[in-house]
């Protein structure tokens, strides 16, 4: 219902600047959500949005009206708290309906609308407890609904799902994203949790220190991530990163330890000599017999999964791990070959960190900044 | 520390002006009226007051009785603070072992908090009065050996237990909360290691209550000054011989009976000062000093 | 308890009940001296146990005092002390919490100032600006030539007054002039969580529908606190009362009343106290406050750790 347009934010608390020239687009309806470590300056953007948290510069606009002036109330954003923020006095009923009080609704089509939004969240019969009352799952179904009843153009995540068990996480994603499908608000969701981020959003943004790493689908900050950042924040375990240097007579990037990983032609021609980053996905290494392995490791030890296994291993210092189906008995010490495919090799510069272009094929998704 | 605020406007400033009118009809334009006074003398036939200096604080710090009454005050504030927490503090070590009737002696220690200075005063007075109270026997056994409102040296004793006295309640509750905001799991860590709970007093919850324990300090100190106005009027009257004189009980006798508003107020703002320095003392000394957990 | 220490746990009782002893003997002493006659009660040996004359005596020392319009007054000015204490602390700790202005630091310095200096300490100007409060505003215009401005437009001599002595404003104001609550609330308000203030902002809440909605019903145990400790405080003033009101008859307070019980050694050379009626009245005057301070007990200790510290 709404389109919010950020440009070019930024934030400073006294002389610390939290957050530099940040530029994000949110299109209608779309579920957005925004990655990345505590501290990157994500709840600061969710919080400029909401109203809660001033901006020092730049310009934020909901369906093209500029906001940066409005009060939180005028903005027709609703927010679940990671804490939840319930009133600890008042009952469900009275929390779900007391935007509806302030706003002078009168209080029998209040009940109404409170009953309604509480049976669609599954809270119908707790209408009367209090929050202390309820268990985690509860007080979330409680917060949600408070959000819901404004028919808000914007709804607002900020984190809420951290303070939940494993499992009633994945329950609450589930429906945090059926009830976005149903209103049909824009969303925006903060976490730091990269199975949420990947499993919610039409499209993620991964931030760092105050910036945007990068904009896109999950599929594509998992296959293309834009950064050395990026590709070790996505992913789980996270990709293993080998430094070497392109050499282009040889098609190939020389490993430190001097084993070496090829590469297309093209792509090594371009970035002949520099210092790179080689980035290979856990899951897209296989183990292999030394004999015909494109790289070889030393074994240290592995994690049991159930499904299968993690397997640690190290090229000289140099930490790797490998998620296989396989499972193999091993002894500390053994040597242990891999193999992968042409297009499981991600390339980075080792300075800038940024992704080197594989060719034409591969489109960098450059940040918007 | 961030915090979520409302945008300023003038709802701010309204809420907050009662509060600084009174303070400032109530306390700011008193204190600094004190200081003018202090360094001003009244002119007999009216006509304003004319500066003088430090002339008044001269005369009160060349005059013998302030002296005494200095010293009583001090004998009265560090006696009574001696007596009142170390029996709070013994108290409140035993109390907080919680053995059966827990609650029944944490009243019983909790409620003189409530009782008037005056009433304590007047309790004490019939307590220690050489005609009919528990004193009388030493005077049965030799007659006119107890009689508070003759010696001075039993009037300052009587004084001072009262004060004390009435100063318990207070230290003890501040004492028993201090000891059971200490984690249980630090207890019973200190009983897994071997220490028996004497043992525990002495190397656990006596070191930790050290804040608490400067704190009383200083307010009993404070209040052993204030507080015992109360006591005085009624137990003592400031005799025999204004022996016990007290520094607040002689600014109201100087101020209040003798209109000499001048040499009062000089004795006010000495007795602020002393006040404040102890609070500033507290505030930036003691509590730096001392180890919280 | 984590042991079983026997020979501890008497000693501990052993302790604990001189204690008792120590803090309940004069006490007891002054209810048992309440409950004789006078004869009784100067003979000896001395009576320990309470006789049967407590009801004459109350009767009596009540008359003798004038307790009742007394005991109103006494009432009226601790209801007014904590209920102007309660508003004024809540507000005033809601505005310097709750926005974020400049000079707000600067506020909240002023105002922990004057924890520093109790009434006792500055009775003798605190009593001149009684006499008239609005002397201060008069002397600053004075002062800025406000006055004679004003007089020589208008031909006006402005002469401001407000007498408060023997008032009962003049007995509650100057005792309510101190930041004792402001901090209390202040405590308590800093610990309301950040999101619970951006939720109310979020849904549309102002900062007095907050405080109204939201920060007053959860604070009723700061209030219950707040209230014990002042009403406390109030009723047992002893000093201001005594300077502020000459008109006992209408304006005396029952605190007050004690200093004229026994007749006082230094003035009158003695002569024989009744001190049966003098401890009945004592026991009369103490009772209210020891009833609220025992009733409220959780909260009181739970308010009075928070106020100082």
């Amino acid at each position: 219902m709404a389109e919010i347009s950020i440009r070019d934010i930024s934030k400073t608390y006294g002389k610390n600047t939290i957050m530099q020239g940040v530029n994000l687009e949110i299109r209608q309806k779309e579920f957005v959500v925004i990655l990345g470590p505590s501290g990157c300056g994500k709840s600061t953007l969710l919080r400029m949005i909401a109203g809660l948290e001033d901006i020092t510069k730049g310009e934020i606009s909901i369906d093209g009206t500029v906001v940066n002036a409005l009060e939180p109330r005028q903005r027709g954003c609703a927010m679940v708290f990671q804490n939840y923020a319930l009133y600890p006095h008042m009952t469900v009923a009275e929390n779900i309906g007391y935007a509806l009080k302030v706003a002078g609704v009168p209080k029998a089509a209040r009940l109404e609308r409170v009953a309604g939004v509480a049976k669609s969240v599954g809270l119908g019969e707790f209408l009367d407890r209090k929050p202390g009352q309820l268990s985690g799952g509860q007080r979330q179904r409680v917060a949600m609904a408070r959000a819901i009843i404004r028919e808000p153009k914007v709804f607002l995540f900020d984190e809420p799902l951290s303070n939940l068990d494993a499992k009633l996480r994945v329950q609450m994603r589930h429906e945090i994203r059926r009830i976005h499908n149903q209103i049909g608000a824009t969303s925006v969701f903060v976490t730091h949790d990269q199975h949420e981020g990947m499993t919610l959003a039409d499209r993620l943004v991964v931030m760092n220190k105050g910036t945007i790493e990068q904009v896109g689908t999950p599929e594509e900050i998992y296959e293309r991530p834009a950064s050395v950042y990026v590709a070790g924040f996505i992913g789980s375990p996270a990709m293993n990163m080998l430094p070497g240097r392109v050499d282009a007579s040889r098609g190939a990037v020389l490993l430190d330890n001097g084993q070496s990983v090829p590469l297309p032609a093209q792509q090594a021609r371009a970035a002949n000599g520099n210092l790179v980053q080689v980035g290979l996905r856990p899951e897209q290494l296989f183990l292999a017999s030394p004999a015909s392995a494109q790289l070889t490791a030393t074994y240290v030890f592995q994690e049991e999964l159930g499904s299968g296994r993690v397997y640690h291993l190290q090229i000289e210092d140099i930490p790797l791990c490998v998620v296989s189906t396989e499972k193999r008995q091993m002894t500390e010490g053994d040597t242990v070959g891999l193999s992968f495919a042409a297009d499981a090799v991600h390339l980075f510069d080792a300075k800038s960190g940024r992704r080197v272009a594989r060719g034409t094929a591969d489109r960098v998704l450059e940040v918007t900044a | 520390m961030r915090r979520a605020y409302f945008k300023t406007s003038w709802i701010a400033f309204a809420l907050l002006a009662p509060q600084l009118l009174i303070i400032f009809v109530f306390f700011y334009w008193p204190s600094a009226q004190a200081l003018y006074w202090a360094f001003t003398l009244e002119q007999p036939w009216g006509g304003g007051n004319t500066w003088v200096g430090f002339e008044n604080f001269a005369k009160v710090l060349s005059d013998p009785y302030y002296w005494s009454s200095v010293r009583v005050s001090v004998i009265y504030a560090l006696a009574t603070t001696v007596l009142a927490m170390a029996m709070a503090l013994t108290l409140a070590v035993f109390v907080d072992r919680q053995l059966s009737g827990y609650s029944a002696y944490r009243v019983a220690f909790i409620w003189p908090y409530a009782v008037a200075a005056p009433a304590v005063g007047l309790a004490f007075q019939f307590v220690f009065n050489p005609g009919a109270g528990i004193f009388s026997y030493i005077n049965a056994v030799s007659p006119g050996m107890w009689n508070p409102s003759q010696y001075p040296s039993q009037a300052i004793l009587s004084i001072v237990i009262a004060g004390a006295w009435k100063q318990v309640a207070y230290s003890f509750i501040f004492f028993l909360a201090a000891l059971q905001s200490i984690p249980r799991s630090l207890t019973e860590a200190a009983a897994m290691d071997g220490a028996r709970p004497l043992r525990r007093v002495l190397d656990l919850q006596l070191p930790l209550l050290t804040p608490t324990f400067f704190f009383l300090l200083v307010i009993n100190i404070t209040d052993s000054f204030t507080d015992s106005f109360g006591i005085v009027d009624t137990l003592t009257g400031g005799g025999p011989f204004r022996a016990t004189d007290l520094l607040v009980y002689k600014i109201y006798a100087d101020g209040f009976r003798g209109f000499d508003y001048s040499g009062a107020a000089a004795q006010s703002i000495i007795l602020m000062c002393l006040v404040m320095a102890l609070t500033f003392v507290q505030f930036r000394y003691v509590e730096r000093r001392v180890h919280y957990t | 308890m984590i042991e079983r220490t026997p020979i501890l746990n008497i000693v501990t009782h052993l302790i604990l009940i001189f204690g008792l002893v120590v803090i309940l003997t004069p006490i007891w002493l002054a209810f048992v001296a309440a409950t004789h006659t006078l004869q009784a009660v100067n003979s000896h040996p001395i009576e320990m146990w309470p006789g049967d004359q407590l009801l004459i005596n109350l009767r009596e020392a009540w008359a003798q005092s004038d307790f009742g319009p007394k005991f109103v007054n006494t009432l009226i000015v601790s209801t007014g002390v904590v209920l102007g204490k309660i508003t004024l602390a809540c507000i005033t700790a809601f505005s310097l919490v709750f926005f974020n202005y400049r000079g707000r630091i600067v506020i909240f310095w002023m105002i922990f100032i004057t924890l520093m200096l109790p009434l006792e300490v500055r009775i003798v100007p605190t009593y001149a600006v009684a006499a008239n409060a609005l002397s201060p505003f008069q002397t600053i215009m004075d002062a800025i030539g406000l006055t004679s401005l004003i007089n020589m437009i208008s031909g006006i001599e402005v002469a401001l007054e407000w007498n408060l002595l023997n008032s009962y404003t003049g007995l509650i104001l100057p005792l309510v002039a101190t930041a004792t609550g402001t901090f209390l609330y202040r405590q308590f308000f800093l610990t309301i969580p950040d999101e619970l203030v951006e939720a109310a902002r979020m849904d549309g809440a102002g900062p007095l529908r907050f405080l109204w909605d939201v920060l007053i019903p959860l604070s009723k145990t700061n209030i219950a606190a707040l209230a014990t400790i002042m009403f406390v405080y109030a009723w047992n003033q002893y000093l201001w009362p005594l300077l502020v009101i000459t008109d006992r008859a209408n304006y005396g307070m029952v605190v007050v009343q004690l200093s004229d019980l026994v007749p006082d050694q230094l003035t009158t050379g003695g002569g024989t106290p009744t001190w049966h009626l003098a401890m009945a009245a004592t026991l009369v005057v103490m009772l209210p406050p020891i009833a609220i301070v025992i009733f409220m007990q959780r909260w009181f200790v739970r308010g009075l750790i928070n106020t100082d510290k």
